[in-house]
């Protein structure tokens, strides 16, 4: 008697398992459906850069070469990329992906905001969203490092770090207002023809995440004994350098589901190297 | 025997009268270091006496001024529950006539809302970025005790908001300011306040208040020149200011915002300094200020005439409007005041007094 009982109840936990097994919920699948993308990128050849934080004060950093968008991704081509993924559209889209800001200006799913220009960089999107668009036209978000090396140049020179006026310059674009309403290529391209790294909007990089400004930024001045602690450890030579605080103050002040109207994004890929 | 037995007595005796002469030394002694004792276990129970005050009544949403009004006093009401909300906005205003300039701002001012207190009040602090800004901010008050004034838990992004609480513990008169890197550049944009806490019972009945707040600024022109004018870093590390103001613009306390009392009228001047780098010599030509809480403390000074605020400080200054005209408020390092905006005026409407004084021309 005693088998037969043991028998039958292994006999029902095995069928518990697989009805569990059937009743289990899939996660959501975000299939992305392919899109086609004739954007212009540029090569960004390697080399190596001083980073503006959270590493050794004298090492430098390699970036390896990669292709960088010349412009960002504009309002054009991301309604292409959410006619053919609608479950990125604006009624659709998963709260946990973007906050309920996530293209608060579009009047509908698929209708752009009509004093923005369709040429204008998309802007209320969250790193989710910008991640998929990327991997939808087989592109990638850049990293911080890839994004500031490439962001060094300025029209004439590839890296303009040396030139004093350089930072100030920076500064002063930053000082203009809701260019994310106007077409992309407002500025002159800088000297690996990619358009607009500053003044017109901000731009969701693949790590963002990994910049620990706290928001305390009185106690990021002090070095750190581990790379990323409460605090950027910053290297002396860019005490100066505020248009690089103020973007890494960005990137420490967001999180992935955030939108904002200044915040938009280019893609990249690698260079096969 | 006998001598013995009375040399005893004689000893008793004086044992007998000794030992209260002993006992109430000993007392004395005891009472004298317990005196001694007081004064530290005094002041030790005043810090913990104000962490014990307790809320009463129902939480209220704190009612803001932009300079230089201030909110009503706060009396000799209870510690309560406040909400204080205050929204980050970057907008353009007029730094002098004809010139602009990119201001960042606590309440759409500079300096920002004047926020009011009591010792003890708990408050709940909403910080909001707007949504139009291009750049994140924060807030550290410096009446608050607690890791960066608030700072850490009130980064916000664009469009986002953050709410912390804290506890005023201590009574006085404090700079509020953004703390975001850079910090400098933040500050030197104008993103500055003051929140006053008042002890127990309220400062003492004045018939005028006003909010003041001098600030430097660092713009790539040169002082007067028109347009649009941007903040120029290299100037800002070198402390070598272009506009040295009272309320953001050279005409902060000017033409239509003169301020204005009566004779007879006692004044008070809640004074602060948001720098980001300098120190005001504090004056106002033609009076002396009767009472200072020097550095917005507690210590009150009398009769002075120029009184220090240290930048990222601040002081309150009272006097009594006697003679009727105009007086001139500076920053008494002159050419600030002549030659950088850091001038302003307070009319004095009444009978004359010819006692106090009388010009013969």
């Amino acid at each position: 008697m005693k088998n037969w009982f043991y028998i039958i109840l292994v006999l029902l936990l095995f069928s518990c398992g697989r009805d569990s097994g059937i009743q289990e919920q899939k996660p959501v699948q975000m299939k992305l459906t392919s899109v086609s993308s004739e954007k212009p990128m540029q090569k960004i050849d390697g080399g190596y850069y001083r980073a503006f934080v959270g590493k050794e004060s004298d090492s430098l950093t390699y970036v390896s070469s990669f292709y960088l968008d010349e412009t960002a991704v504009t309002n054009a081509e991301y309604l292409t990329f959410l006619k053919a993924n609608p479950q990125w559209s604006k009624s659709k889209i998963i709260r946990l992906y973007a906050d309920s800001a996530y293209l608060r200006n579009w009047k509908s799913d698929f209708e752009i905001p009509k004093d923005i220009s369709p040429d204008a960089p998309v802007t209320n999107i969250s790193w989710f969203a910008a991640k998929a668009y990327a991997e939808s036209v087989g592109k990638r978000l850049p990293t911080v490092d890839e994004w500031e090396y490439a962001a060094r140049a300025d029209e004439n020179l590839k890296d303009a770090t040396e030139d004093p006026a350089f930072t100030q310059h920076i500064l002063q674009l930053y000082q203009q207002k809701n260019n994310y309403k106007k077409p992309v290529k407002q500025h002159p391209a800088n000297a690996w023809k990619i358009y607009d790294m500053y003044g017109t909007i901000w731009e969701w990089t693949e790590d963002f995440s990994s910049v620990m400004i706290t928001g305390e930024s009185r106690k990021d001045n002090t070095t750190n004994e581990t790379l990323f602690c409460a605090g950027a450890s910053v290297t002396s030579s860019d005490l100066r350098n505020y248009a690089a605080f103020i973007r890494f103050a960005m990137r420490g002040s967001v999180k992935a589901d955030y939108t904002g109207n200044n915040m938009g994004f280019r893609c990249a890929k690698d260079a096969g190297e | 025997m006998k001598t013995k037995i009375q040399s005893l007595e004689k000893e008793s005796k004086k044992m007998a009268v000794t030992k209260p002469v002993w006992f109430i030394a000993a007392l004395s002694a005891i009472f004298a270091l317990n005196a001694c004792k007081q004064n530290p276990s005094e002041t030790s129970a005043k810090g913990t006496d104000t962490e014990q005050i307790t809320v009463s009544g129902n939480a209220e949403e704190a009612v803001l001024t932009s300079p230089p009004l201030v909110p009503a006093p706060v009396g000799d009401r209870s510690a309560k529950k406040l909400i204080v909300k205050l929204e980050t906005i970057e907008k353009t205003g007029e730094l002098a006539d004809g010139t602009q300039y990119n201001f960042w701002t606590f309440g759409g001012t500079v300096p920002g809302s004047f926020i009011r207190a009591r010792v003890g009040d708990e408050i709940e602090f909403h910080l909001k970025n707007n949504e139009n800004s291009v750049f994140p901010h924060n807030i550290d008050l410096h009446a608050v005790n607690g890791p960066g004034g608030g700072a850490e838990a009130t980064f916000v992004a664009p469009g986002q908001e953050a709410v912390f609480n804290f506890k005023a513990l201590n009574p006085g008169l404090y700079v509020y300011h953004c703390a975001t890197a850079p910090v400098g550049m933040h500050i030197a944009n104008g993103m500055y306040g003051l929140i006053l806490i008042e002890p127990e019972g309220g400062l003492p009945k004045v018939d005028k208040e006003f909010y003041i707040m001098q600030g430097d600024f660092y713009t790539k022109g040169k002082f007067g020149e028109k347009g649009l004018q941007e903040f120029d870093i290299d100037k800002a590390i070198a402390e070598t200011p272009d506009y040295v103001v009272f309320n953001g613009s050279t005409t902060g306390l000017l033409g239509d915002k003169e301020l204005e009392v009566k004779t007879g009228e006692t004044v008070r001047f809640f004074v602060g300094n948001g720098g980001p780098n300098l120190t005001s010599s504090f004056h106002l030509i033609g009076e002396i200020f009767d009472r200072v809480y020097m550095e917005g403390g507690s210590k009150v000074n009398e009769n002075v005439q120029t009184t220090v605020i240290p930048a990222g400080g601040a002081a309150i200054v009272e006097f009594k409007a006697t003679v009727p005209g105009e007086y001139v408020i500076v920053d008494h390092a002159l050419f600030r005041a002549f030659n950088k905006g850091a001038l302003g005026k307070i009319k004095v409407t009444g009978a004359d007094n010819h006692k106090v004084y009388k010009s013969n021309k």
